[in-house]
């Protein structure tokens, strides 16, 4: 899995398809990654993903529910038309937050 | 054996490394449709859940055998992706979206709600015990009307 840690905050990498296979060792790192690091923030960062099906829902909601025990938030990034429109018709846009390019 | 249909059938393990694998093959089929980059998306997004579906909850991650059937006319895309898996045991509840069998491998329970959203028609035939069969359809080939005012 590729990542970054900054303090509390971890970034994902996603692959060019986020599905069923993919998210599996996603889940894995990730946690593993949460737990160690104490982390408080994820950041799913879609820059070179453009295929996702409902897999990649699956494991940004299953981070989040782990995160909104202590708080946490869960980010998604650089988003390209399809992905953005595939998170909002699933409804996870209404908690996986979407990370703008304006926002900076 | 219908004029103007074409047909391919696939048959391959159901191990999620091959879940690429189906959608890719579909997709290479239906090139011959003239589909828009949305469609055929749309379609590699079809298959996948359905494939998925078959990995995760048919076999429960056991390795046996997909079957994915397609069938071509000038117009249209039949798909059927079949497991010889456990069947669901009440198919409208398991077509309800956010709905799984399976909240600890974290699935959304929305696999059929995608196939719903990105297919133009959806059935599934299935019973416990008896495998399952998924069948889809999809209108292709708007692109090869050339030029559409919208």
């Amino acid at each position: 899995m590729k990542y970054q840690i900054e303090e509390n905050c971890l970034t994902i990498f996603l692959p060019k398809e986020l599905d069923h296979h993919q998210t599996e060792v996603i889940r894995r790192e990730a946690d593993r990654q949460i737990e160690r690091n104490h982390v408080k923030y994820v950041i799913f960062d879609f820059g070179e993903t453009s295929f996702m099906d409902s897999s990649g829902i699956g494991v940004m909601m299953g981070r989040y529910r782990k995160l909104s025990l202590t708080g946490g938030e869960v980010w998604a990034a650089n988003l390209n038309e399809r992905m953005k429109k595939i998170l909002k018709m699933s409804g996870a846009a209404k908690i996986i937050r979407i990370y703008e390019e304006e926002r900076k | 054996m219908r004029e103007n249909t074409n047909e391919m059938e696939l048959i391959f393990d159901s191990r999620s490394e091959n879940e690429g694998f189906a959608r890719v093959a579909v997709a290479a089929f239906m090139t011959q449709l003239n589909p828009t980059l949305e469609e055929v998306a749309d379609v590699k997004t079809a298959v996948s859940e359905a494939v998925t579906n078959a990995v995760i909850h048919g076999y429960r991650q056991e390795v046996h055998k997909i079957w994915i059937r397609c069938r071509m006319n000038r117009h249209a895309l039949e798909i059927e992706v079949r497991d010889q898996g456990q069947g669901i045991e009440n198919i409208e509840k398991a077509m309800q979206p956010m709905y799984t069998t399976r909240p600890e491998l974290d699935r959304s329970g929305m696999g059929f709600a995608f196939m719903e959203a990105f297919m133009d028609e959806l059935e599934v035939e299935s019973e416990p015990g008896k495998g399952t069969i998924v069948r889809m359809k999809k209108k292709i080939g708007q692109g090869r009307d050339g030029w559409t005012l919208q």
